[in-house]
């Protein structure tokens, strides 16, 4: 496969797996950026310290610490953790339904593919915030209520785009061999349709973390989503929120952070997208 | 029913009956889905609402209540009725325009709505009308003029399309509002408005409408922008843009007449798909921004589990994105006449 080394050669794809992979691994080694925030209790002497100053005991604090003199940078740290764990868990999620539904669609057409593609465009009309909102706050506010519900309201896209695929795959002449052959249609699809048609399925994933990653923070800032004192870049923002006077940096700092990850997840997306369609290889000729 | 059937105008201009009334049929199918999509969606909020953990009644009585007290509160609120019941019963009575009282603050829901809903229409309608129009014209620039420009630009269209709102908003109020001390950051008008008259109370909305439309529209921007640029790059490489160019046409007539026109296509239609995105989006830009639409109405309803105006605010919002998708699809058919004669009306 030479999409691999030739998607290295686009400066997009180079920033985008740089800040991605940047950030995963900081979610990963939180413990050894940073002290636990759960763990830190130096309540008063250390209240919005500004960034760069090291309180009374000798700790350095990077960005600064909140009203609750918690350090900025450690819940920046763990709560990359939570934003980008849901948001990941949440595409899986959406990826899965909308394969499914996508690819049983595009492969049983007749009634069958008519109701799903009618559920599909049903569901796409749903005002997805709304829904959102309800659902997350009729039940108790968390991660997994979080994750469950924007995979849920996620999926159509990928349902779209797998049908698209299945379809034109499934008039190919290897596909036809493999029925001639014998083999059974749920074997079929499985083994010798999907594997062809992921190709879109990862642009598509690509994108829809960005945007499972901001509606998550979406949620928390509203108070839905993740609750405090677990730290998620969306429930950081709503924190700073009241402190924007005195402590601007509580609601700066993660809202960079997630406006770097959703840039690298929309032009690592960009990028893989140019490379797969070589008929739409925008900008790259002048 | 559409034979073709010729005619000729009062201005002399030949009529053909059969494309109109087939455009007719396409979009009066597309306006009875529409209205199955609302029915859908209210049904369906309807009965998770109901089946989602929380009771008004208990919200409204309060803790101490007694069981009998809890029970009474039930009863008169309908609520002890079987579900499906009680959503025929709801249905019959919304459909006449009886949208009842809010359970929380007792007021008439319509009469909460009809306050609301124009404060969103007017946010909402600005913003998308001046996202588009700096949208296409940065991302017309980007796909002719390409270069470095293009590069720029496309990093800062990509940041604003990652930009959540309600972070973008914080930060605009943190800039205006406190630094500056420039904008008003809270509600639709002062509080002095009632007092204020002509020219006085037209600029204190604007100035009131200043920081949650730059939010929303600077956001809008990105992805219009984003979108303009490789519908047109897309477009720049087909044959009728040669012949125009083969013609002797300047690059400017190319550019606008040949190549945008035929990208604004695609443009349209992305118009009606973002209607529900941008009505997300004006969610937390009202909650925010404390603007009294029927965003904040609706966050503020689905805390206290006030049913009527739940399902009131939804039924609105799924109407008003219905509609919008409707008034998208009739605008693409009318910039594009290969889209007017579908016969199966199937998004092809």
């Amino acid at each position: 496969m030479g999409t691999g080394r030739s998607l290295l050669h686009d400066p997009r794809a180079r920033f985008g797996l740089a800040v991605l992979l940047l950030a995963i691994l900081v979610a990963v080694m939180a413990p050894l950026l940073a002290v636990d925030p759960s763990l830190q209790r130096d309540i008063v002497a250390t209240r919005f310290l500004s960034p760069l100053t090291t309180d009374l005991h000798g700790t350095f604090h990077l960005l600064g610490t909140d009203r609750f003199g918690r350090d900025v940078w450690a819940r920046l740290v763990y709560g990359a953790r939570v934003s980008l764990g849901v948001g990941l868990l949440a595409v899986l999620l959406s990826v899965a339904i909308g394969m499914a539904v996508g690819a049983a669609a595009g492969f049983w057409q007749g009634r069958t593919g008519l109701v799903l593609l009618g559920l599909t465009d049903f569901a796409l009309a749903l005002p997805r915030v709304v829904l959102l909102l309800l659902l997350a706050s009729l039940w108790q506010p968390s991660a997994a209520l979080v994750i469950v519900v924007l995979g849920l309201t996620g999926w159509m896209t990928i349902a779209r785009l797998v049908h698209g695929e299945v379809r034109a795959l499934a008039a190919r002449p290897f596909v036809e061999s493999a029925v001639a052959l014998g083999l059974r249609g749920p074997r079929v699809l499985v083994r010798h349709i999907l594997p062809n048609a992921l190709t879109p399925v990862i642009v598509a994933a690509a994108l829809g973390v960005g945007n499972a990653i901001m509606l998550e923070a979406g949620l928390s800032f509203l108070g839905l989503g993740v609750q405090p004192p677990t730290p998620s870049w969306g429930n950081l923002i709503a924190s700073g929120r009241d402190t924007l006077v005195n402590a601007p940096w509580v609601a700066t700092a993660p809202g960079v952070a997630l406006v770097l990850v959703v840039v690298a997840a929309t032009l690592l997306g960009d990028a893989v997208r140019d490379q797969l369609d070589p008929a739409g290889r925008r900008g790259s000729e002048k | 029913m559409c034979q073709a059937q010729g005619g000729l105008r009062l201005d002399g201009t030949e009529f053909d009956w059969a494309v109109h009334c087939s455009m007719l049929r396409t979009f009066l199918r597309r306006a009875l889905a529409g209205l199955a999509v609302v029915v859908g969606v209210v049904t369906l909020m309807f009965f998770l609402i109901r089946l989602a953990p929380g009771d008004p009644a208990l919200l409204l009585v309060g803790p101490t209540a007694t069981q009998d007290q809890l029970a009474a509160q039930r009863k008169s609120l309908g609520l002890d009725r079987p579900i499906p019941e009680q959503y025929v019963a709801w249905l019959g009575r919304f459909v006449r325009g009886d949208w009842g009282n809010s359970i929380a603050t007792g007021r008439p829901v319509r009469g909460m709505i009809s306050a609301a809903w124009p404060a969103t229409v007017s946010l909402v309608g600005l913003s998308l009308v001046l996202s588009y129009i700096i949208g296409i014209a940065v991302g017309a620039i980007q796909a002719t003029r390409g270069g470095r420009l293009d590069t720029t630009l496309s990093v800062v269209t990509v940041t604003l399309f990652a930009l959540p709102g309600y972070w973008l908003g914080l930060m605009l109020v943190m800039v205006f509002t406190y630094w500056a001390r420039a904008l008003p950051s809270f509600g639709a008008a002062g509080f002095d408005a009632d007092f204020l008259t002509g020219w006085d109370k037209l600029a204190d909305r604007l100035r009131h409408l200043a920081l949650p439309l730059t939010t929303l529209t600077l956001i809008g921007i990105g992805s219009t922008a984003r979108f303009v640029r490789g519908a047109m790059l897309d477009v720049r490489n087909a044959p009728h843009v040669a012949i125009a160019r083969a013609k002797g046409l300047s690059p400017v007539q190319v550019t606008v007449r040949h190549v945008l026109r035929n990208a604004l296509i695609p443009v349209l239609t992305l118009l009606g798909l973002s209607l529900p995105a941008l009505f997300s989006g004006a969610v937390f830009i009202e909650a925010i921004f404390a603007w009294p639409g029927v965003g904040r109405i609706m966050v503020e309803a689905v805390g206290a589990r006030d049913y009527p105006v739940i399902m009131a605010a939804t039924a609105v919002s799924a109407t008003l994105v219905v509609l919008g998708n409707l008034l998208a699809e009739a605008l693409a058919a009318w910039a594009d006449p290969r889209l007017r004669a579908q016969p199966s009306g199937g998004a092809a």
